[in-house]
């Protein structure tokens, strides 16, 4: 097997500021309060995974789940330690990204596609493709801020599910549109899995979760907790305290 | 899947910037349609704006201020300026808030941040081309023909504000993310730039004020830029180019205008510097 993701140590430290104005800057200097704090996201992280697993990262609210996958897709550069990467990576992160509500859902499109790193060939080619799964029709050469919310979504995730990758980094926001596009995503998801691509999950749903991944990495405070099977990973986090055998709707949550 | 373990990081930098052409042109091509997405005149707006913008100083400059008579031909003088200071202050003014207009993208995707700044230049540089059509028109009615050196004043013209409005939009555009103050920074700045060309007045005027202190005014690259677009456009429209050029224009004209072009390239590279030490912090504080 290869190596697909290489975290070694990774930290990665915010500064938190409490006030911006000069006024409030120097208000508080004055009456001896702190201006601003460090804060450690991500906490001295390492793991491997291989090409072809599929992890289902977990912790709570705050654990430093997103700073994580934003190492991983390498939008942020980790202040300690290093994450090496094998491939192209792509995901559930930035649909959307760039869409232009005074433009149609057409130009949006080639252009959310090239953000997301296809090239003008690869677009055409999988055009067809994507419209067809985005379920638009003749809305495609309509303005995309005349779509609805769902349809917006819909043409974000069916660009970002069909970019080629090698990791694929997907959090909760799968969930969209109405019940039978979301069953498509998940069909979609599983064959993303099933194809040999390493699939990096962020998500609270327990029962998702164990449908999609075979091993799962519990952050707490930034720091692994567990790292390990899915059902005692789950177990780990009292999540399946609560009868949750849910249905696809518990995975409308975005935060990630 | 041949290639082995990386950083997933982008390569950043101006040239990586133009390994990814495709999305460059796409995000050039956005701007461009979107501005005037939805208006009847389309991309005539280009044309109008300029041309109000000139008969407007035209009108108050040189009729009110009655800079007509010390001029000759001051409207093609007052344009040619116009459209450097114009290309200029909007690459700045746009590039500045480029990264954090674009901040959905820049949070999400390893783009090359450089990405933003340059998009908002070449938007502005497409923009230049109706203007200098207009230029053209109306210096062809003056009875102008192209000559070799003022065509090569232009390029060089527009090549100097070209390096410099992409170091000055780069430098701000990620001081623009820490403090939004950068922003109305640039506004004030602009505002020194159109008064700090000759555009609204003649170099002569300058050189009358100060004497000898007046080269120190050339030291100023965009003020270069624009006696190099003068001396391309319109010179060649008054009664006695020879004579005008000789005392209306600096000495050494093409000479100061390298020099700003190269100070340009010098100051693009250290605004990559300023850049590239910043940008890591660009995710967290957008």
């Amino acid at each position: 097997m290869t190596t697909s993701i290489v975290c070694e140590n990774v930290t990665k430290t915010f500064t938190l500021r409490y006030h911006r104005t000069i006024k409030q800057v120097s208000m508080a200097k004055l009456r001896g309060q702190e201006t601003k704090a460090d804060f450690r996201a991500v906490d001295d992280v390492s793991f491997t995974v291989e090409q072809g697993e599929s992890i289902g990262l977990m912790g709570l609210n705050g654990s430093g789940k997103s700073t994580l996958l934003k190492l991983i897709n390498g939008v942020m550069k980790p202040d300690g330690g290093s994450v090496l990467t094998r491939g192209r990576i792509a995901g559930l992160i930035a649909t959307g990204a760039g869409f232009h509500p005074q433009l149609t859902g057409r130009e949006n499109l080639f252009l959310n596609a090239a953000i997301l790193g296809m090239s003008e060939q690869e677009t055409l080619r999988k055009f067809d493709e994507i419209v067809e799964f985005a379920e638009l029709g003749h809305r495609l050469d309509t303005q995309v801020g005349h779509y609805s919310s769902g349809q917006n979504a819909r043409l974000g995730f069916s660009i970002a599910i069909h970019v080629d990758s090698d990791i694929f980094l997907a959090d909760e926001a799968l969930a969209v549109g109405d019940k039978p596009f979301k069953r498509k995503c998940i069909q979609k998801m599983k064959e993303v899995r099933d194809s040999g691509r390493t699939l990096f999950y962020v998500s609270h749903a327990a029962g998702s979760v164990r449908k999609m991944c075979n091993r799962v990495i519990v952050l707490e405070d930034g720091r692994v907790a567990f790292d390990g099977d899915v059902d005692e990973g789950i177990h780990y986090l009292h999540y399946d305290a609560d009868d949750d055998e849910e249905l696809p709707d518990e995975e409308t949550g975005d935060d990630i | 899947m041949s290639e082995g373990l990386a950083p997933p990081t982008a390569n950043n930098g101006l040239l990586a910037v133009f390994e990814r052409r495709y999305l460059l042109k796409l995000l050039v091509r956005r701007e461009i349609s979107a501005r005037y997405q939805g208006t009847f005149l389309g991309l005539l707006w280009s044309y109008v704006g300029p041309l109000c913008q000139f008969f407007v100083y035209w009108f108050v400059i040189g009729r009110i201020l009655d800079l007509h008579d010390n001029v000759e031909n001051f409207g093609i003088h007052m344009f040619a300026g116009l459209v450097v200071v114009h290309f200029f202050t909007e690459t700045f003014g746009a590039g500045t808030r480029s990264i954090v207009r674009n901040k959905s993208v820049v949070v999400k995707m390893p783009l090359p941040r450089e990405m933003f700044p340059v998009a908002s230049m070449l938007v502005s540089l497409y923009h230049v081309g109706p203007q200098l059509i207009i230029l053209t028109i109306a210096c062809l009615f003056y009875g102008w023909t192209p000559d070799p050196v003022g065509l090569l004043a232009l390029l060089v013209a527009i090549l100097v504000a070209m390096a410099w409005g992409t170091a000055a939009a780069l430098v701000f555009s990620v001081a623009n993310v820490f403090f939004r103050d950068f922003s109305s920074l640039v506004s004030i700045l602009q505002m020194f730039v159109r008064f700090g060309v000759p555009m609204i007045y003649p170099f002569a005027m300058v050189h009358d004020r100060f004497g000898s202190a007046a080269q120190y005014y050339l030291l100023n690259p965009l003020a270069d830029a624009v006696l190099l677009v003068q001396r391309a456009f319109w010179v060649g429209t008054t009664s006695d180019p020879d004579h005008i050029a000789a005392t209306e224009l600096p000495e050494n004209l093409m000479v100061w205008g390298a020099g700003a072009l190269g100070a340009g390239l010098v100051a693009l590279v250290i605004a990559q510097l300023v850049f590239s030490r910043l940008e890591n912090r660009i995710p967290e504080r957008l």
